[in-house]
């Protein structure tokens, strides 16, 4: 045998080396790319470990409690996660169901609809706003949108929907719905651009073949072109959750900051990210950094999960698509 | 050829820019024998900040010894000077016996500008009358029980002004801070309930109340919103045009909080010769003292173990304490120390030690 044996990682997927007849340097190449795509799971893993060893004093003391605990005292050191979750979780779906029809709507917009003159600008101006930083997101929102919003939205939604418990109760400003407003705008570009990318890829035979059985224009795009990118739609509304869940600044300027669980969505509310952000700085005591490191990697796990979920979401989808031959055209 | 001659030319003039720049411009620079600038690194509140930054600037051209500080937060402050990383730290809040143990008690607290704590509003219903508020009362708004601004016992407090039949809303810190320990620790003396409910820290679990990000946080926030009422710094209070509250301390009189209302707290609480200043002056018993005011302080080592540094920092802390740098912090706002602090802080800085010897 010529080739040197190498290790598991370093075969072609027949078994081979694949090394037979190449110089030094391809080998070398190839190490070099094995070592690179390594290093994404091997950094993980040691987030994930120093996230575990700095929660640890705070996962002897407090266990899995820590996630249903709706206490937060430092003076006590009484801590609990669970309205954090909860407003997390609230503010992201939240913001999604604000944007996912509006970016889905702008992006079958500009696949469909408009003029080739008019879709660059529009592109451009929409994926300008996945530029701005967060924290111009939460100045506008607390001198702009906030005051908007308490003097107009807020007070409208609690006449006509009052009768709900989600829109009762005193409006402040700073709430879990004006955090939810400002996660909608951050995360439309996102949303936007790759849902618009993804339906450009439906080849035109589907728009055509609907077109051609007598559908109008809105029911081809509604009935043909998006069921069949309906795996990337839903790749890309989950980007924009993986923003939503992580976004700090523009939240934290936002929300309110209470450790409080509320039915009202007017009424202040905290998020995970928000409380690492505010209270890391100035935490004194061993337990309370051990307790917010606890509530980072609850956090990590959250996004883990979301995105477990969402794979296995657009893996059925995409599944059912193939064996069902289509969606119910 | 033009091209590559054109980024040749920028190449060379942002070098000769960047070298051009450094410490050869400095004439007083002090110089070890290695010839090595002498330098001090320190971290910690973020409260004097700016007066740190101001005297750094100040010392640093009499002198040409650098002082670097990093305003991380007392909580920072104190991690960093346990460890050992910085030379000095800095703090709004003491430490505690736990923290002393864990430096097995080889820190001086010098204390350096006293700084307030304010109660600001926004009501346009008062106009230019400036509301008053008692401790009792105080605590009550910020536990939930006292909900609306005509509440009997705030128009007790402010005879022939017109109150609002309206909501209170309260603002709190959301991130820890000094400011919040100085405000729990009024609070706590001035209300049993809220020392055995919520207590004294940097950060507490707040009975009510909407939670603002740093004093500029609040700020904003009651600026806002109509019938909002919050804490902050009396500097954040006096550049942003606040109105504050006047309060009726623990001898009764109707304070408004100023820098000399300050100081005379500080001068007002007894301190005795061996004072170790971990002192609150929280509700001082002074005629004119303004309750809600607190010491911010440096931490030192007691023994250091290096005495080039030990030198370095006895000087700085001896300056500091003088009559040039405490009317700079007069400047920004910052209330100076009382005379006799001043002295005790004179004695305690004699009493530093290096490596078991007095400092060279």
């Amino acid at each position: 045998m010529t080739s040197p044996t190498l290790p598991l990682l370093a075969l072609d997927p027949d078994g081979s080396s694949g090394l037979e007849g190449r110089s030094k340097g391809d080998i070398a190449f190839r190490w070099l790319l094995t070592g690179a795509a390594l290093a994404i799971p091997v950094l993980l893993a040691f987030l994930v470990f120093e996230l575990w060893s700095g929660s640890r004093l705070a996962i002897e003391r407090y266990g899995a409690g820590f996630v249903t605990g709706r206490t937060w005292d430092p003076v006590a050191e009484v801590f609990g996660a669970f309205p954090l979750i909860v407003g997390t979780l609230l503010s992201s779906v939240l913001a999604l169901l604000i944007a996912v029809p509006l970016s889905l709507g702008v992006a079958i917009y500009l696949t469909e609809f408009a003029h080739a003159r008019v879709r660059r600008p529009i592109s451009f101006l929409i994926e300008l706003l996945a530029a701005i930083p967060s924290v111009v997101y939460g100045l506008w929102g607390i001198f702009f949108l906030i005051p908007f919003l308490r003097s107009t939205v807020f007070p409208f939604l609690q006449e006509t929907l009052g009768f709900l418990p989600f829109f009762q109760g005193v409006i402040y400003g700073q709430s879990v719905l004006a955090a939810s407003v400002i996660l909608a705008i951050m995360v439309m570009p996102y949303i936007m651009s790759v849902s618009r990318e993804v339906l450009q890829t439906v080849p035109s035979s589907q728009r055509e073949a609907a077109l051609a059985l007598g559908a109008t224009r809105w029911e081809a795009a509604w009935t043909a072109v998006v069921p069949y990118a309906r795996s990337g739609i839903i790749g890309a509304v989950i980007l924009g959750l993986g923003r939503a869940l992580g976004e700090t600044m523009a939240v934290t300027m936002l929300i309110g900051n209470r450790h409080e669980l509320s039915a009202s969505l007017f009424a202040p509310g905290y998020t995970m990210a928000a409380v690492i952000a505010n209270e890391f700085a100035e935490a004194a005591t061993d337990i309370h950094l051990s307790a917010l490191t606890y509530v980072a990697l609850v956090l990590f796990v959250v996004t883990v999960l979301v995105n477990a979920a969402a794979r296995l979401l657009i893996w059925r989808v995409s599944r059912g698509r193939v064996a069902g031959g289509g969606a119910g055209l | 050829m033009q091209q590559t001659s054109a980024v040749l030319l920028l190449s060379l003039s942002l070098l000769a820019a960047c070298g051009g720049s450094g410490q050869e411009g400095d004439p007083s620079a002090a110089r070890s024998g290695r010839g090595v600038v002498a330098r001090l690194t320190g971290a910690g509140a973020t409260f004097p900040n700016p007066i740190y930054q101001k005297w750094a600037d100040a010392y640093n051209r009499q002198t040409g010894i650098q002082i670097n500080y990093q305003s991380i937060g007392s909580g920072g402050g104190i991690r960093q000077f346990t460890d050992g990383t910085v030379d000095f730290g800095a703090t709004d809040g003491p430490m505690t016996n736990t923290q002393l143990q864990a430096v097995s008690g080889n820190v001086a607290h010098i204390p350096t500008v006293l700084g307030a704590v304010v109660l600001t509003y926004n009501l346009p219903s008062l106009g230019d009358a400036s509301l008053v508020l008692d401790g009792p009362t105080i605590a009550d708004i910020f536990l939930g029980k006292i909900r609306r601004w005509n509440d009997p016992r705030i128009v007790a407090l402010n005879p022939g002004t017109s109150l609002p039949d309206a909501d209170l809303v309260v603002v709190h810190r959301s991130d820890g801070s000094g400011t919040t320990y100085v405000f729990t620790d009024y609070l706590s003396k001035v209300s049993e309930e809220w020392r055995t409910t919520t207590g004294t820290n940097t950060a507490v679990s707040w009975p009510t109340g909407l939670g603002g990000k740093g004093n500029e946080g609040v700020t904003q926030q009651v600026k806002q919103l109509p019938v909002a009422l919050g804490y902050v710094e009396l500097v954040y209070a006096v550049s942003n045009g606040l109105k504050y509250a006047a309060i009726r301390n623990a001898a009764g009189t109707v304070v408004t909080p100023s820098l000399a209302s300050v100081t005379e707290a500080a001068g007002s609480v007894a301190m005795g010769p061996d004072t170790d200043f971990r002192v609150s002056i929280t509700n001082p018993p002074g005629r004119g003292a303004y309750p809600i005011a607190s010491f911010t302080w440096l931490l030192v080592h007691q023994d250091a173990s290096d005495p080039g540094k030990a030198r370095l920092i006895r000087d700085f802390l001896t300056w500091m304490v003088g009559a040039e740098a405490q009317q700079t912090a007069q400047e920004l706002q910052y209330a100076p120390l009382p005379a006799a602090v001043a002295d005790l802080v004179r004695a305690r800085i004699g009493t530093l030690t290096a490596a078991g010897q007095p400092i060279p």
